[in-house]
């Protein structure tokens, strides 16, 4: 690796390691406003994220699903797509490998457990699809369709599990019938769980290697494919990607439901492994983090890997800062937004910090030109 | 979109209408009250839910009027309604000793003040730091969720109220006073707004000039018109109009506060917008069908009708938005130069 190349790589990682400080410091000034000790609370979050052998589980377990939905919105930001429907896709990834994990007693393992998780993989692809379809022929914008989807999955999610009321309403399909009145899925069945690679207390599974997998597998997609050549024209130019034969109406709902297919993965890779089953206040939350990653990692699956560890970390460190500390965890959310702030406008980081806009430094992608087509 | 269409879809939504004050009068006064069916549809409960639930989507609907006729996109008016809830909740909670109106008076203007820093926080992110107008919404939906969760007191209650002011005389009339003529004054006051903003973006000075704005920048900048002080402007009262919505969730609708109650009302509002092809009657008209269908949904559960599993019902408005948004955007035309950063000729930073 050459000096040159190097500095490239300095000059990528610079804003994001910047607007990352800037945001635990405006954080920090947050907390001091409303009266918490800032200092005792990253001295938590960094105990809780780091500490010991079990903290550092915990921020490889958040980090996994956080790779994933970050790789949605990633992939969909290279062809010109906010893909806001990662959580729920998520949510349908989650519902369709429960579906197939609490059935088909008796598979062995090496065929339960990638039915399942394709299961997953196709709930969140249709997902996908959905919003990708209406946007190339009805000229809906994504943004919309897929916020919207997300209320249906999580309602429909609510349904598949729904314990029944007390008016006679019929339970759901998914409802595990020995939980009472409780609603939520059985278990799935041991065929159909990822093997831990640490079990308790550690509780990590493979699921994180299939995710650092998925990670090169998209970096190879996007950079040395032809799709992917595509896909970044589709993104930076949309006429010039027709001009120069591209199909561009088939590029974006392929995207979508590449991007989908990735969330839902994400759900089923994160009730396999590690819930083995599901129930309403399992949100998609991660979905929406996935937009900090994906924008912090600089829609790089590369990128995506790092930010989705430092988010992980964050996330693994709330629960502790909060016991440790008394502020509320919450504050890791606004320190997100004002992450997700800082990396979107990099005007004020070099503002703040007196840099100079390197010549041949992309600016962030532009996709808000209008609701219309 | 010719005058003619634009005649045909009066004509269509004025005849609905007069169906609707018909089979109200019909269902609300005569022995067809009886009929569960047209209860759910027609009774007087449905109509006023659908009043209540739509007042929150038409003032988002108007804010991001306001916003995208001068070229900014506001995706966050779900982030400014729950920052102005959240701002109207602490407000109320911290006067509760305070006589009853003034403390609810002193809630709304704390919302208003609320929604317009944050319409001001999304002026600045996307006009002076050129962020994606789009990523700078998400941005203050995340922070207003996450601040709102940070501060939540969850043993603070707010005490009282707006409670319904009847209109002397008009509210006499059957059914359709006691629908629109006995309602609190936030609603009210939602109505009003319409027609004013309706009035001010299509016969002021002003309006021409925001829409100028919107439409073709340049041309505005060439006529003296300074693009960047009127997208400033109308975001923050845009901003202003959303918090004014989370007011009413907390000051006149619930009476308290939840984290993440505003659940999807921003969004749902900008469908109505693109529903009503950024017109303020239209938008409230689409506002007032997605009000309706939540109506629909409450009262279903209320006359126990339990065939439909719930959740699908609550499915409605969501489903409805998404039919909506690809049906009519092919044929509505937002703003020409909406979403674009301006710069001056020659000028930046």
């Amino acid at each position: 690796m050459n000096a040159s190349s190097l500095r490239r790589i300095g000059q990528m990682l610079l804003i994001p390691i910047l607007a990352v400080f800037t945001a635990l410091v405006v954080g920090a000034l947050v907390m001091w406003i409303f009266g918490d000790d800032p200092l005792a609370a990253y001295r938590g979050l960094i105990n809780g994220a780091f500490g010991s052998a079990r903290a550092w589980s915990t921020t490889i377990r958040k980090m996994t699903p956080l790779i994933l939905t970050g790789l949605s919105v990633a992939v969909a930001f290279k062809a010109g797509l906010f893909n806001i429907g990662a959580s729920g896709q998520f949510i349908i990834g989650t519902v369709c490998s429960v579906a197939v994990g609490i059935n088909f007693p008796g598979l062995p393992a090496f065929i339960h457990l990638p039915l399942a998780l394709l299961a997953g993989i196709a709930g969140g692809v249709l997902w996908g699809f959905i919003p990708g379809a209406l946007k190339v022929f009805t000229g809906a914008h994504e943004v919309i369709v897929t916020i919207m989807l997300n209320y249906v999955a999580s309602l429909f999610a609510g349904w598949t599990v729904y314990a029944g009321g007390t008016q006679g309403q019929t339970p759901g399909p998914l409802w595990d019938t020995a939980a009472g009145p409780i609603s939520r899925t059985p278990e799935v069945f041991e065929s159909a769980r990822i093997p831990w690679i640490f079990g308790d207390p550690y509780r990590i599974h493979w699921g994180v290697a299939l995710a650092l997998l998925v990670a090169l597998l998209m970096w190879w997609i996007i950079f040395k494919t032809t799709l992917g050549f595509a896909t970044r024209t589709v993104g930076a130019n949309n006429k010039a990607a027709r001009y120069a034969g591209i199909n561009v109406k088939w590029i974006t709902i392929l995207t979508m439901m590449i991007a989908g297919g990735l969330a839902g993965l994400a759900g089923a890779i994160e009730t396999l492994g590690l819930n083995h089953r599901f129930a309403p206040e399992f949100t998609g939350g991660v979905g929406f983090d996935g937009i900090t990653v994906a924008l912090l990692g600089q829609t790089n699956p590369l990128g995506v890997v790092l930010s989705a560890f430092l988010l992980g970390a964050l996330d693994a460190g709330g629960a502790r800062m909060q016991f440790d500390s008394g502020v509320a965890a919450d504050i890791i959310q606004v320190i997100q937004a004002l992450v997700l702030a800082f990396v979107a406008a990099p005007m004020i980081i070099r503002q703040l910090y007196r840099l100079r806009k390197p010549s041949d430094q992309v600016e962030a992608t532009v996709f808000s030109s209008g609701w219309g087509r | 979109m010719g005058k003619q269409r634009y005649r045909i879809t009066s004509y269509i939504i004025g005849g609905i209408l007069l169906v609707f004050l018909v089979m109200a009068l019909l269902v609300n006064t005569t022995s067809l009250g009886e009929n569960t069916w047209l209860r759910v549809f027609f009774g007087v409960s449905a109509l006023n839910f659908t009043l209540r639930a739509s007042v929150p989507l038409i003032l988002g609907a108007m804010s991001g009027i306001l916003c995208e006729r001068t070229g900014i996109i506001n995706i966050g008016i779900e982030g400014m309604m729950l920052a102005g809830a959240f701002a109207a909740f602490v407000a109320k909670t911290s006067t509760n000793h305070w006589p009853l109106m003034s403390s609810l008076l002193f809630g709304v203007a704390v919302a208003l003040a609320v929604g317009g820093v944050m319409g001001w926080l999304h002026a600045v992110f996307s006009i002076r730091y050129r962020m994606d107008q789009i990523i700078s919404g998400t941005v203050l939906i995340i922070l207003a969720a996450g601040i709102s969760a940070y501060l939540f007191d969850r043993n603070a209650v707010a005490e009282g109220k707006f409670g319904a002011i009847a209109l002397p005389g008009l509210s006499q009339i059957p059914v359709v006073g006691e629908v629109l003529f006995t309602n609190p004054p936030l609603t009210y006051t939602t109505l009003i707004l319409v027609v004013v903003i309706h009035i001010a973006l299509f016969y002021t000075k002003w309006g021409l000039r925001s829409r100028a704005c919107g439409e073709h920048p340049r041309a505005a900048d060439t006529v003296g018109i300074n693009v960047n002080r009127f997208r400033y402007m109308n975001t923050i009262i845009g901003g202003m109009l959303a918090g004014l919505a989370g007011g009413f969730l907390v000051l006149e609708a619930v009476g308290q506060f939840q984290e993440g109650m505003t659940a999807g009302r921003g969004f749902i509002s900008l469908a109505a917008m693109i529903f009503g092809n950024w017109m303020p009657f239209g938008a409230m008209g689409a506002a007032l069908l997605f009000g309706y269908t939540q109506a629909l949904q409450n009262e279903l559960l209320l006359a126990g009708v339990t065939t439909v599993p719930r959740q699908f019902v609550s499915m409605i408005p969501y489903v409805v938005t998404i039919v909506a948004v690809s049906g009519f955007v092919g044929r509505v035309r937002p703003p020409a130069a909406e979403g674009k950063v301006y710069e001056t000729e020659g000028g930046s930073e």
